[in-house]
This record gives structure tokens, sequence and C-alpha cells, in this order.
């Protein structure tokens, strides 16, 4: 029996439900997984991982179903056995992670609680021993006070611990195959790096098999054996990590593997009278300080990406820089002169000359409107256009933008994808006939490869409008794509700055070191290589 | 844990004042009545001196925030003045009153929670099912009904039937039994209306709470759909549930007052339509501090209970 | 006995409801077009049966003139007449004809709710759209005077006014428009505190916009769905208000035809058996249901159809 597949599903169908229609979802997909091999599985947002992911447990959300197709366990017809044999297997012989460990511990009940109900209810161990060995796996899990973390609740445990705890917990009965979906995708990049290296190495000790799901390549690359590409419903090809990180095959994996292919060109280095500068600005909310004494300055033409993790500060320097918050010291300066701190205290003037680009274009474009008043109102109001001349404009823009006017024009946010809305809020920051324009996180909720359309474009605009983008961005790639100046931030602090070229490359402030290397590298053997550089260090 | 407490005596407190402002609100009422109490005891035809008199007696003089304190300390004692139309003091009204009414609330809330809250519980198990279909569109009709449509309905039904009596006559010497058996017409119509407002409000706070992901988690452990509900939902729509509970608990309370007057069952309800109609003011503050006040409180301990039910504020980080 | 005969009366009523509401949705997916269509198309058939009922009862209204055999307070004979030859559905309690007040009513009963809860809403939305966008200490004062209000229940507030200003039908309209606003008020700033915190609303005040134009272009719009079902529920609330005052005697007075004063002047009939008096209160409660199913149904396409 050791050589049959643990897991064979074959022909998968699933669909789901949308008003009164079953639309598909997984449209006829093989899976084969041998006991003990990792499987990455990738794709874009929509592409039906977790989808897949969960039907390997013979399970399906709510208005979702299996219409056909068979998943076989280890010789066990899953979607043909009784709802009382699948509830059997799931949590003993096969175990998930989720994507939110936050929000998938029951708030309401204590880790080890949660820990211990799966080998008990299963009567895999009784309580006592459950929870010594608890203590054991927080520890190879690398916890802190693995003795103790357990009878925390699980708001009183930080994201990074929290997702390594959940790990450990699918691991409690030792089962046979676990599914992480997109276990990491909400952590910052130092974090990641420990819950990453935790799982890998709980997963290789026992000899779990294990389906990863992600939408980032460089951390597949690091997880996984074999790769297998999904598009909307479909697969695109599989191969082993190796050979498909060197050779993909297909044209769709070739474009993921190309993206962060642009390059912005060299720009002259700045000098006179900055654009935009913040002048030693402390701002918090309450009496908490965000901010502590941030100084930088952004120069016409030129790209300024602020980098940092969550919680860096670096949103909260461009809601002070739009005077959304008034410091409580410093000063705003647009081209050396001092700019209220307050935007209701501001000219229309300056109000026009500074615009905001924002990372969610859903709640960016008031759904109610259509483009034509979305991106006219801003021209309307600023530059007083009516009638001819505002629709003028509007189509100009859109033309801009790459949408067809006579398609788009009166179309409502709803009816557009996701790169198209954030071409919108980039057409309705240009209506304005700004100088300059705060990206804030522009691109990081857009697959890989509009994503880079995106940068296209805005790097194309700034060359014909003149323009000065401050880059609000937690992402290493996106920072080498487009930046002329880099500004690292950590915990309301500015840690290091200047030219893109100075500050990326060695040496480094030790902050701007950590993150740089935190960020995942397209090469399977990164992550073990990182782990033993950073020992040899500790180590002296 | 002391931050628990500094929120809930921070709640208490809000309480309070809340209580101390309907109070306000009750008693200033009053003052923009045009003329005064001494006025409406002794009628259009009284002289100007025994008006005065009078006045110098009730201390109709006093400023008004004096008069107000007079009046809260009075109806905290259980004195809450003299009726204008019957000359009775309003205590002896009240009183015997007081208690027929809350021993209909109760017995109403006593079929009515346990019942919704079962109902509420399996209509959300087994969402979309014919059952839920079925109490869902029955319950929304009988949100509809008026109380007294209800009621008359039940009276056609069950006391023309000589099941029931339609009418409570309450005595003095009425055995608990005997009670029970008079007032269940009305508390019938009570739970009737209720039931159906709490039921529809634990299904939706349990469907919402079904749709988190630590709920899918509990499931993908291989857990029975009891031990879900019990051990994982459950837990955490206490604080959902008591507010459905207090919320409709509240709603009785004016639920009572079309219910007293179909069964002319001797409570505060009837009591209060009467004295408005007779527009006897001090009757009618006294009954409106009883009710808000009870509405006030139950809003109260609803609130405190979800707090204390809350693990996010019982275990701090 | 009786008990079984009446389970069976109400199934056939919740069967002909739904035979109703589906042979409806015929003409209303006729008459339709596009978005709404679609919509009509997929009401489920109790929301369709509702729709059907309101417009029945706004023909009704609007028709009663035509359609009442006699005069609004127009004396017919001898009072508490069986139903019958020229009276259908007997006399009152003054002799007058039942049917004809029943109609009357409709237009009464209705029109009289339908501005109360105009009012109300006038009032509490754009106060509550306004403290959600204006924030601050505006917010807060309108907050805390709504929340010391809601503290008293709704019916004993309006009893405690009515005893001051009187029982009259303008009182009336007054006190439970300004209770109920306080409601509105409360819905219409928890909706609206969701809206004000989406980007496109700070990007709105970034470019400078006028609070009275965010309020209308920009808030509005996107609470209007909440707003339109709350209105419904708001109604039925108000309706029932007012049918419960009429009923205890402190609303709408005779000799206007009101349906729930009718219940109160013919209430004596039911203990003798005669189940005349139900009919005006069955009036009131079809119309509520009708418009609760009609809003339950949008608050469920609203919710975004999670279940």
């Amino acid at each position: 029996m050791t050589d049959a597949p643990l897991l064979e599903m074959t022909d998968i169908h699933i669909e789901g439900r949308t008003g009164d229609d079953w639309v598909p979802i997984i449209k006829g997909v093989d899976l084969t997984l041998q006991r003990g091999e990792v499987l990455g599985l990738i794709g874009e947002s929509g592409a039906g991982k977790s989808t897949l992911g969960l039907a390997a447990m013979g399970f399906t959300r709510d208005g979702c179903r299996i219409s056909g197709g068979k998943v076989m366990f280890d010789g066990i017809d899953l979607l043909a056995s009784s709802v009382g044999t699948r509830r059997d297997l799931r949590g003993s012989r096969i175990a998930y992670v989720a994507q939110s460990a936050a929000a998938s511990f029951n708030p309401a009940h204590r880790l080890i609680d949660q820990y211990t109900e799966t080998p008990v209810v299963h009567g895999v161990m009784p309580r006592a021993e459950a929870e010594a060995d608890a203590v054991e796996l927080y520890r190879r899990m690398q916890l802190p006070n693995p003795e103790e973390i357990g009878f925390r609740y699980p708001h009183q445990v930080s994201g990074g611990q929290l997702q390594r705890a959940m790990t450990a917990m699918a691991m409690a009965c030792r089962p046979d195959l676990i599914i992480f979906d997109e276990p990491t995708t909400a952590l910052d990049v130092t974090t990641q790096i420990e819950v990453l290296s935790a799982i890998r190495d709980i997963v290789a000790q026992f000899d779990t098999a294990a389906i990863y799901i992600t939408h980032d390549l460089a951390v597949v690359a690091q997880m996984a054996d074999r790769i297998k590409v999904l598009l909307r419903g479909d697969e695109v090809e599989e191969a082993p990590t190796r050979e498909m990180l060197a050779a993909p095959k297909e044209d769709y994996t070739k474009t993921l593997w190309a993206v962060r292919s642009h390059q912005r060109a060299v720009q002259p280095a700045a000098r006179g009278v900055p654009l935009v500068e913040l002048r030693g600005i402390t701002a918090g909310y309450g009496r908490v300080p965000v901010l502590k004494d941030v100084s930088f300055e952004i120069h016409k033409r030129r790209t300024v990406a602020v980098v940092g993790e969550s919680g860096s500060g670096k949103s909260t320097a461009a809601r002070v820089l739009t005077g959304l918050l008034v410091p409580s010291a410093g000063e705003v300066l647009f081209e050396g002169e001092p700019l209220p701190p307050d935007f209701r205290k501001r000219s229309r003037e300056q109000l026009r000359q500074a615009q905001m680009i924002y990372q969610s274009a859903d709640t960016s474009l008031n759904p109610k409107l259509r483009l034509r008043a979305l991106i006219g109102r801003p021209a309307q109001m600023y530059l007083g256009l009516q009638g001819a001349a505002l629709d003028e404009r509007v189509r100009h823009l859109l033309n801009l933008i790459e949408l067809e006017p006579d398609e788009y024009i009166d179309r409502l946010p709803s009816e557009l994808s996701g790169g198209q809305k954030q071409r919108v809020g980039i057409a309705r920051a240009l209506a304005a006939e700004p100088k300059f324009i705060i990206c804030d996180e522009v691109t990081s909720a857009l697959d890989q490869i509009v994503a880079e359309g995106i940068l296209n474009l805005l790097d194309r605009l700034q060359a014909e409008f003149d323009l000065a983008y401050m880059f609000i961005t937690h992402d290493i790639a996106t920072v080498r794509a487009i930046a002329d100046d880099v500004v690292v931030m950590q915990s309301g602090k500015v840690v290091e700055q200047g030219e893109k070229a100075d500050v990326l490359s060695p040496p480094h402030d030790p902050y701007t070191e950590l993150l740089l290397s935190s960020v995942p590298e397209m090469d399977p053997d990164w992550l073990t290589r990182l782990l033993k550089e950073r020992a040899d260090i500790a180590d002296g | 844990m002391s931050e628990l407490w500094m929120m809930i005596g921070k709640r208490l407190l809000y309480g309070l004042l809340t209580l101390f402002i309907v109070s306000v609100i009750i008693f200033g009422a009053s003052e923009m009545l045009p003329g005064d109490q001494a006025q409406a005891l002794l009628g259009q035809s009284a002289t100007p001196e025994t008006l005065a008199a009078l006045r110098e007696q009730l201390g109709l003089n006093d400023p008004a925030p004096v008069r107000y304190w007079n009046w809260l300390a009075g109806a905290m004692s259980g004195d809450f003045g003299i009726s204008t139309s019957n000359q009775r003091p309003i205590a002896d009204l009240i009183s015997g009153r007081l208690y027929n009414t809350m021993f209909l609330a109760l017995y109403a809330a006593t079929l009515a929670v346990p019942l919704s809250l079962v109902l509420g519980l399996l209509a959300a198990l087994w969402r979309n099912s014919i059952f839920d279909r079925v109490a869902n569109a029955s319950a929304l009709t009988s949100i509809s009904f008026p109380e007294f449509f209800v009621a008359y309905i039940l009276i056609v039904w069950l006391a023309q039937g000589g099941h029931f009596t339609s009418l409570a006559r309450i005595r003095e010497n009425t055995t608990f039994v005997q009670r029970l058996d008079m007032t269940f017409l009305p508390a019938l119509t009570l739970t009737l209306v209720v039931t159906a407002h709490m039921m529809r409000m634990t299904r939706a706070a349990i469907i919402n709470l079904m749709a988190s992901p630590y709920i899918e988690m509990a499931r993908l452990k291989g857990l029975s759909p009891l031990r879900v509900v019990l051990r994982h939902a459950l837990p955490n729509a206490l604080a959902p549930i008591i507010t459905v509970v207090a919320l409709n608990l509240a709603y009785l309370i004016t639920g009572v007052v079309a219910v007293e007057v179909v069964f002319t069952y001797p409570g505060l309800g009837q009591l209060m339509v009467n004295s408005v109609a007779d527009r006897d003011m001090p009757v009618v503050q006294a009954i409106s501090l009883i009710f808000a006040s009870a509405y006030v409180l139950l809003n109260l301990l609803a609130d405190v209970l979800s707090t204390l039910s809350n693990p996010r504020l019982r275990h701090r980080r | 006995m009786t008990f079984l005969w009446i389970l069976v009366g109400l199934a056939c009523l919740g069967l002909s409801a739904v035979v109703l509401g589906w042979l409806f949705r015929f003409p209303l997916v006729a008459l339709t077009r596009g978005e709404l269509r679609r919509a009509m198309r997929g009401a489920p058939l109790m929301a369709s049966f509702g729709m059907l009922v309101i417009l029945i009862y706004a023909a009704v209204a609007l028709l009663a003139p035509v359609l009442a055999p006699y005069a609004e307070r127009e004396v017919i004979g001898a009072q508490y007449l069986p139903w019958g030859e020229g009276h259908l559905l007997g006399t009152d309690n003054l002799g007058r004809d039942m049917l004809t007040r029943l109609i009357y009513g409709a237009r009464n009963t209705v029109g009289i709710a339908l501005a109360t809860t105009a009012l109300a809403f006038s009032i509490g939305a754009l106060l509550g759209l306004w403290a959600a966008a204006v924030g601050g200490w505006v917010d807060t004062v309108l907050s805390r005077i709504v929340d010391a209000l809601m503290a008293i229940p709704a019916l004993i507030f309006s009893l405690l006014l009515l005893t001051i200003f009187g029982t009259s039908i303008i009182n009336m309209i007054l006190v439970i428009a300004a209770i109920d606003s306080t409601r509105v008020f409360r819905l219409s700033r928890s909706v609206a505190q969701g809206i004000v915190v989406m980007d496109y609303i700070e990007a709105a005040r970034l470019r400078g916009e006028t609070m009275w134009r965010l309020i209308t272009r920009e808030i509005l719009p996107n609470a209007m769905a909440p707003l339109v079902a709350e209105f419904g529920l708001r109604f039925c609330f108000v309706f029932l208000m007012i049918s419960s005052l009429s009923f205890l005697g402190l609303g709408i007075k005779p000799p206007t035809a009101d349906w729930g004063s009718m219940v109160r002047e013919n209430a004596t009939l039911i203990s003798y058996g005669d189940i005349t008096p139900l009919l005006p209160a069955g009036a009131i409660a079809l119309l509520t249901v009708a418009v609760n199913f009609v809003v339950d149904w949008q608050l469920h396409r609203a919710s975004g159809l999670k279940d």
C-alpha cells in the first residue's frame, strides 16, 4: 500500500452559487500527493486555490458544492463516504491551517483547550497527555514560553505566534496531511520568516504531507517539493519546484515569473527647494505618538518610496501630509511655504496640488457614482470646467488611463475589474492637475500582472505631467521597481533615507538589513541559506 | 480583572445618570402643562384663596429643582403624591396593580424566553429548511399583528370555546394556581407577540456567528454539529442573546398596556390609559417612572452581563 | 375540534397567500424591465404577495369615495345589524355601515400613519446623517439627547406627552413623529458612520466639498437601501402605534373612520361571538404583514444574499 498515493483527486468540479445560478469555480482539476510530500498550490485571487484545498478534506464552504470528481484519501472515497467517516478523518488524519489565525481561533477558549479538543474528541489521547504534547509542539514551533503560552486566550497572543500555535494545533493528532491556506499572507515579512521556517521544520520532522496554498511564488519555492499553477479554476501546469523555477513551460507561468521586470530609468539628482517637505513631525492619536520627529523631502519629478512594516507610521505620515491628522510638533512645507496643518484651513489651490490614490479602489470610489462624475468632479471643482469642456476632459483622462471613453464613461465602479478601478483612482487624482500624488499601497490589493501595468502607467504619467510621487509600500520589490529615493521607517521613526542605490546596497542600517533580507527570493535554497547566515551571525 | 470592573462601574454610573435624566424628563413634562396640580385637584371653580392654600400645602410655590427633589425623594420611598382625578394617594392605587403587572410580565417571559431561544436556535441550525421558512414567515406575521388583534383572536378561539376565561378578575383570595389559569390568555398574547421578535433576533445572531472563520475551523477539526454549536458558537453568542432577551423583556413592558385593556386586567397599564384620558398627571408620571426605570434597568443588566461574557474583556492582555 | 379547524384555516390562508403571490409575480415581471425586472423575478412569493396587498390598499385608499356604498359618517340603520343585504358587513355601534367605515379607514389610518412616518423620517434621517458626517461635539450632543429620549419606552413616552398636550390627531402625529425620529436618527447615524469611514468620503473631504454636498451626493446615495427598508419598518411601527392608541381611545377619535377605534367601538360584539370587530384589526394586521414581507425581502437583498 505504501506506493499508492496518499491523496488522489480526479477530475474535480466545484460550483458556487451566485443568485439562482451555479457557476463553476473548479473546472476538472486532478491532484496527486504522495506521503510526506509538500505540494505548492499557486495562483492569483479567484483561481480557486482555497476551494480546491478544502475539497481535499471533502469540505465545501456554504454556497458551494462539489459537482463532479473523486477524492481518494488513503483508500477512502471521501465524497462517497458517510458524514461520520469524513468527520472522523478531519482533524485527526487531515488537518487545516487557516489564513487568519486571529479569526480562526475561538475567542472564548484558551489555546490549550482548543488544542486538546481534537485529540480528545477523536480519541487519540487523553487530555493530560495532549496537554504535555502541546507544550512539546509549541517548543518545536519555537514559541516563547511553551509551558505557559497555551493558557492564554487568542487575543493575548501576537499574530505570528498565533499562526504557529495553529500549526501546532493542526499537528496535534499527527495527521497524514495538512492543508496550509495562505498561512503567512497576513503577516509582515520579518514575522513571515519565523513562521515559514517553523512550518517547514515540523512538516519535515513528522514526515507529514502538505498542500501549501499561496499567491507568493517566492514563498512556495521555499516550502514545496512540487508546484501546481491554477488559473480561474483550471490547472495551467505542474512540475517539481526546481524544474518549474528554472524552466516554466506555459506562457501564463512565465508571466508570473517575469513580474517586477519594470525598471525605472535613473533620474538626475535632486536639488533646489523640495516640492514637499516634512520637517520634524511628531504626531499621534490620543497621547500615544505614532510618528516621532520624522523629516524627509520630496523633489519635483521624483518618486520617494516610504517603506516599513505595519505599525511603522508610514500611512500616518501621509495623513499628516494631507492635513487629516494635525501633528503635535513640526510642519509640512509645500514649495518652501508652510501648509496649514488642518486640511480644512488649506486653500482650494493648496488642496488641488496634492492628490491621493488609495490602496483599495473598492472603498475609494463612491459605488453609486458613474465614472463621468467620479473623474469629472475634481475638474469641475478646481478648474471650473462645465458641459462639453468637462465631458472632453473626462474623455481625455479616460484615454490617458487606457479605458475607451465611449464604453466606460457611464459605467459604475462595480462594472469594472480591480485593475480598471485603480486606474480610475489615478484618473481622478490627475483630473485636479496636481504637482504631487500620494500613492498609498496602490498595488498591494492587485494581482502581480495587473500591478505591473499600474506601475508602468504611473511611471509614464510622471514623465508626461512632471509629477512627484510619495509611494507608501511594504513591498521591497515595488520599491526596487519604482523609487528614486527611499525612506525606511520603523515604529514611527525614519531609520534610513537616501537615494535608492545607496539605501538598497550595503552597508545597511540593521533594520534595513533585516527588512531586505527577509524578503523571500525566487530561489528554493534562499530560506535555508538565510537561516544559516543568521545562525552564524548569532553564534558570532 | 480590575479594568473589567472599572468598565462595569462606568456602565453602572452611566445607567444611574440615564435614570436621573429620565426622571427629569418625566418631571419636566408636567411643567409644560398649563395650570398646576392645585388647579387640577380643585377644578376650575376653586377660589383663589383655597388654591393658594393648597399650593402652599403641596409645596407648589417652591422653585422647580426643589419640587423635583421632593417628588423624586417621595417616589423613592413609595410616595408618589395624590391623584388629581380621585384624590387618593397614588401609592394605594399602584401597589396592587404593580404586582399584577409584574406577575403578568414575568409569566409571559417564562413562557416566551425558552420557547423563542429554542426556536431561534433550531431555525438557525436548519437554515433555509421548510421549518426555517415557516417559522420565519409566521414570526414575521405575528410581529405585524397589533396586540389587541392577537388578544381578540385568542378570546374568540379559546375563551369562547370555554377553555379559558377572557376576563381576569383577580381577587384577594385568588390562589396562585387560579391566578395562573386566569391570566393564561393575556400571558399567551404577550408571549406570541414577543416570541416572534426574539426568535428572529436569536436566529440572526447565531447565523451571523456561524459564518465566522473559527466556526469553519471547528468543523474542519471534525467536531460534531452539536459540539460546534454548544462549545464554539454559544459562548460567543451569549452577548447578542442577552441583548435580544433584554430588548424583548423591555418590549413586554409596553405590550402590557393594550393587553391589560383588552382583558380588563387590573394592572398598571390599564390605570395609565385611564389616567391619560382623565389627564391625571401625577399618576401618569408615577407609572411612566416605574415603566421607564424597569426599561433602563433591564438594558443596564443586559449590558453588564454581556460585558461579563466577553472573553476579550474578561482576560486582558 | 375548534383547534383543528383553526389550523386548517391558517394553512388555507397561508397557501392562498402563496398562490396569490405566485400569480401576482407575472404582471410584476411583465410590467418592469432591466434591473428591477430581474429583482422581481427572484422575489419570494410572500414578498410578491405583500406588494399585491400594498397595491390594493393604496387603490382602496385613493378610490374610497367611489368604492364605498355610503358616506363616511352616514347612519343607515339600527346599531349592530348583522351582515346582510344593503349592509354587507352589518352596522356599527351607531348604525353606520361597517364596510363603508372600513374603506374610509384605509384612507384615514394609513394616510395619517404615512404622514407621521414621513415627518419622523425627514427629521431623524437628516439629523442622523448630519451628526455622522460632522462628528465631534455636534454628534456627541445629538446622540446623548437621543439616548436619553430613547431610554423611555415609546408607548409610555407618547402616553406621557399626550397627557400634557391632550389627545388630538395633530398632537398624536407630532408626538409619535418626535419619538420615532429618535429611532430613525439612531439608525441613519449608524448607517452613515459605516459610510463616512470609507476612503471615498475622505477623498471628498480632502477635495474640499461642502458638508451639504458631502451628505447629499456622497453619503445619501449609499445609505438609500437601508433607509428605504427602515422606512418600511418604521411605517409598520407607527401604524401599529397609532392603531393601538386609537384602540385605547387616545388616538384618532370618532366620527373619523379609523380601524383602531372601530375595534374599540364594536368590541362588545366579540363576547357575543360576532367576529365583525376583528375585520378592522385584521385590516391593520394584513397591511403590516405585507409591508414587513416586502421589507424583509429588501433587507435580505441589501445584505448581499448571505444565506
